[in-house]
């Protein structure tokens, strides 16, 4: 499959590349801008993995709703200068770089052991877990605590939302 | 389609761009008699006659303002973000013009038949929102960020009913594709879902009260989503000039346009193949074929477009903190009530 091959080399550079430009712009709208672009190209992947729902998912939640937020955020903050931030070198961002590492070392051994040991998947199997019934029968069978778990974590947090944005809480 | 299209032309690269392409040739036809529509329109609703000089009744005035706008002076800011200022309407546009991939022209055509339909639809609208904000943020000018902070905020906002507006002719039909909701209705009027489709009578007896108001909260959300009155506060002239396509002229301008024709069209599309049958006819078997769908689909379409430029010229503009309102504190709840309603009557 020649095309197949062709859509995942792009989308791969492209979620590198733009990845990588996020990180380096200076400006943060244009680094926000970025990570959409990278969040695109991300559900792409997963459509080439059969995974539809995980990639429209992922353009609804990230891309369409979260990013915008940060978007929003950003604009209304107006952040002056943000090259005051970059120069010393400060407690976080050796954490920050220390987690990153450990990322690092964690894909490397992925590329090193292969996939060794992870249970196999046929094509007909993937093209079934990737859709709407498959996702939504086993969140409510197999998963469903789980499930009720987070909707009630989101629940006290629409609940606490609300309790900030009141100006006098009564 | 893409069968056919594979057997005509083989396993290549054309086939997906000549697929990608097929819309276009109802979108752009399609805008330039909107742009007519909404001129005759609300010039008769104002006793006016609008434009009598082009063409029989001024029905070629579209095309003149097309060819006037090409010609106009591509004008950029010099203090605008060059790259994103010009990339913003072709993402509007693209946001609206990737929907039409899953919407169900005819029983024969649709762009992608995949198993999300109107999910993916919800999915790459989003993709407008970015673009209006790039477009109110890389013109630098006050009136174009807070046009484009108002109509993200209202997008977002309305997103929520219209999702589970939705949600309530998806749990009855138990599909998200549109051309299996389409399906689902055919067979006449009384199968619609706004009629609480094809149940016996005592559950479609029901689930009619929640059908027709999820009808009408979806439409409405609608209206809000492409920014057309009463909800155009991003574009609100007397207090914003033109909102965040102020700084935009010539042909970037007319994409604008042409996005918020597109989305009226995609808006009423899927109002249509949700709640009134999409391509099915009302008369049950007569009048049905793939013509025939293509007609029906068409003409409910336009109806749903009529209305909007209607109701455009007919309500004042709402406030901020109404438009607010209304979303979360009257349709959402309303919705909440329809989604619980139509589950417990499908299970009883």
């Amino acid at each position: 499959m020649i095309l197949e091959s062709i859509v995942f080399y792009s989308l791969a550079v492209a979620s590198v590349g733009s990845a990588l430009l996020m990180v380096t712009r200076r400006n943060p709208v244009i680094a926000a801008l970025y990570l959409i672009l990278n969040f695109f190209c991300l559900a792409g992947l997963y459509l080439t993995l059969q995974a539809q729902f995980i990639a429209v998912i992922h353009i609804l939640v990230y891309a369409g709703a979260i990013m915008v937020l940060f978007l929003f955020v950003i604009m209304l903050l107006n952040l002056g200068d943000e090259r005051k931030l970059s120069d010393a070198i400060s407690p976080r961002k050796i954490i920050a770089g220390g987690l990153s590492l450990a990322l690092l070392l964690e894909l490397l051994s992925i590329f090193v052991t292969g996939t060794e040991g992870l249970p196999e998947y046929n094509a007909d199997q993937a093209l079934q877990v990737g859709t709407v019934e498959y996702i939504g029968k086993q969140l409510f069978t197999k998963f469903l605590f789980p499930f009720e778990v987070t909707s009630i974590l989101l629940l006290a947090a629409i609940i606490g939302a609300i309790l900030l944005a009141k100006k006098k809480p009564d | 389609m893409y069968e056919l299209l594979h057997d005509l032309l083989g396993d290549s690269l054309l086939v997906y761009v000549i697929g990608a392409a097929l819309p276009l040739l109802f979108v752009l036809p399609f805008a330039v008699v909107a742009v007519l529509l909404e001129m005759k329109v609300s010039a008769h609703m104002q006793d006016r006659v609008a434009y009598m000089y082009t063409g029989w009744h001024g029905v070629l005035q579209p095309v003149a303002d097309i060819l006037k706008l090409l010609q106009k002076e591509d004008t950029v800011p010099a203090a605008a973000d060059k790259f994103l200022f010009r990339l913003a309407p072709f993402l509007v546009f693209m946001g609206g013009y990737a929907g039409f991939a899953a919407l169900p022209f005819s029983s024969a055509y649709i762009g992608s038949n995949i198993d999300l339909g109107v999910f993916y639809i919800l999915a790459v609208s989003s993709l407008a929102v970015i673009g209006l904000m790039m477009s109110g943020w890389a013109s630098n000018n006050k009136w174009s960020l807070f046009g484009a902070m108002r109509s993200v905020a209202q997008i977002i906002s309305y997103e929520i009913p219209s999702a589970l507006s939705i949600l309530v002719a998806v749990m009855i039909v138990g599909s998200l594709n549109l051309q299996e909701v389409s399906k689902f209705q055919e067979g006449g009027i009384q199968n619609w879902i706004v009629f609480g489709g094809p149940m016996p009578l005592l559950q479609k007896l029901l689930l009619l009260p929640f059908t027709i108001t999820a009808f009408f909260i979806l439409f409405l959300a609608g209206i809000a989503e492409v920014n057309r009155t009463p909800f155009d506060l991003p574009e609100a002239e007397s207090e914003l000039v033109q909102g965040y396509n102020t700084e935009y002229s010539g042909m970037k301008f007319a994409i604008f346009y042409l996005a918020e024709f597109a989305n009226m069209f995609l808006v009423s599309g899927i109002v249509v193949s949700l709640y009134l049958g999409g391509w099915t006819s009302p008369f049950g078997d007569v009048m049905s074929g793939p013509i025939w769908s293509f007609f029906w689909f068409v003409a409910k379409g336009m109806f749903f477009v009529f209305l909007q430029v209607w109701i455009r010229w007919t309500l004042p503009r709402l406030r901020v903190d109404q438009l607010m309102y209304t979303s979360w504190k009257v349709l959402t709840p309303f919705l909440f009530v329809c989604i619980f309603a139509v589950g417990l009557i499908l299970v009883l």
